[in-house]
């Protein structure tokens, strides 16, 4: 542990990282509705809409279904929250920490981040199978078949600059986020290589994937399937979800500069998250929804091959 | 905290599109008022696939003997600082149907009624204008 981040230090940070997360999500919202309004020419909401639509959501009615699993249904949404609370404190703690980055971070985080990850499809599925819907259920199989679809992909393109690492530097540090840090502050980013550049395109489409953004938005198709996994929430649950959702909308950005594109150390780091936000919004304001065939098709047999190809790269050195 | 939530429900009127039986005219106009045109997202508006997000329930047509259960149970599910407005003469006072052996009668016969918006169908700055006002009453 660097030594100006302990102690009480640490709770602050600890409590800064999970209220300016959320916030900054939030606003994040904003501009993915503003600039997809832009595209359709026409003026989008203010900025304060998002906060607005959580602050409403917090204070009216929640409504438990007759029949449903309550402790389970009105838990779920915690569950989403818990997860994506630990990744941003982790991907913080190793990224401002830069000046003894191999140090700030522990072997295997990566793997922790992944998984922590995967708590947000489990929220939507444990949640809606409380909810004892039928469309709730739909969406529940539906969003289990997606997460199978994109996490292997995904693995795929993080083990490029793992690989990386473990062959031209050290194999301790390749596991960790630190590592991959101080690795790309000495020999420069990953993405400029030719496996960065594949690993980059598919953790964008993954990115869209897990945001439900949408050619992907298969698990809650609002106008197919009533809003899917969430279809039974109302008030503060629902806001929960959402709140998971911009914290998200932060975090996978976030993610894939710091494997990627060099950490967040510089501000530089700002117009490249921005970059990558506006890529995602644009992606999801030009293309129609797939079917979960398509997805799935999309993913293990366009995605994955892809994935391998970048990892085979990797090893070669390029 | 009473202001924040009627601040919250003001700046943020979720909507959701309940047609009990209707000629579809109304229904082509709401839908009209989400298009780049009007664009009602600008205020916040946003129409939601489930009454259980909704805040107001923008309801056409004539209630029939079918529809009215349907109809009350769609006003339950909803979580309820909700607002009810009826859009169309039908849903306001049953129109040429008020005579009609199965139309059953306008909505404030049974769910409490906000706003009424009369036409047929109502133009979309009328159905602005009837949200707006019934948003400034809460």
């Amino acid at each position: 542990m660097s030594a100006w981040l302990s102690g009480w230090r640490l709770v602050i940070a600890f409590v800064g990282t999970v209220i300016v997360v959320p916030a900054a999500g939030l606003v994040l919202t904003w501009v993915d509705r503003f600039v997809s309004a832009r595209v359709q020419w026409r003026k989008g909401p203010p900025f304060y809409q998002p906060f607005a639509d959580v602050l409403k959501l917090l204070l009216k009615q929640t409504i438990v279904p007759t029949g449903a699993a309550r402790t389970v249904f009105l838990f779920a949404p915690l569950v989403g929250i818990a997860g994506m609370s630990l990744v941003a404190v982790m991907l913080f703690y190793s990224n401002l920490g830069v000046v003894v980055a191999q140090r700030t971070s522990f072997v295997g985080d990566i793997i922790v981040i992944l998984y922590s990850f995967a708590l947000v499809p489990l929220a939507f599925i444990i949640g809606a199978s409380a909810s004892r819907n039928p469309v709730a259920a739909v969406g529940a199989s539906r969003e289990m078949t997606l997460y199978l679809g994109y996490e292997l992909p995904f693995v795929l393109a993080l083990l490029v600059p793992i690989v990386k690492v473990a062959q031209k530097w050290d194999v301790a540090s390749a596991l960790r986020l630190g590592g991959l840090i101080a690795y790309q502050q000495q020999f420069g980013p990953f993405l400029y290589s030719i496996s960065g550049v594949i690993a980059a395109i598919i953790i964008l489409f993954v990115i869209q994937a897990k945001l439900g953004y949408v050619p992907f938005d298969i698990p809650e198709a609002e106008q197919e399937i009533m809003s899917g996994v969430i279809v039974e929430y109302s008030g503060a649950p629902l806001a929960a979800f959402r709140i998971t959702r911009a914290m998200m909308f932060v975090l996978l950005p976030l993610f894939l500069l710091t494997v990627l594109w060099g950490g967040i150390g510089d501000w530089w780091a700002i117009l490249k998250f921005l970059l990558i936000v506006v890529l995602v919004v644009l992606m999801k304001n030009t293309n129609p929804r797939l079917t979960i065939h398509q997805a799935l098709t999309f993913f293990w047999f366009i995605l994955a091959p892809l994935g391998i190809v970048g990892l085979v790269l990797a090893f070669i050195g390029l | 905290m009473k202001d924040l939530r009627v601040w919250g429900l003001k700046k943020s009127p979720w909507v959701y599109h309940l047609a009990a039986a209707s000629c579809n005219n109304c229904d082509i106009e709401i839908l009209e008022l989400l298009t780049p045109r009007y664009d009602v997202e600008r205020f916040g508006a946003v129409l939601v696939g489930s009454p259980r997000h909704a805040d107001a329930l923008l309801v056409t047509g004539v209630i029939n003997r079918k529809s009215l259960p349907r109809v009350l149970e769609v006003y339950e599910q909803t979580p309820k600082p909700c607002l009810v407005i009826a859009i169309g003469t039908c849903a306001c006072n049953c129109h040429i149907f008020r005579n009609s052996y199965n139309a059953v009668g306008p909505y404030d016969k049974y769910i409490p009624v906000n706003a009424y918006i009369p036409g047929c169908p109502p133009k979309p700055e009328a159905m602005i204008m009837g949200i707006v006002k019934a948003l400034s009453k809460l």
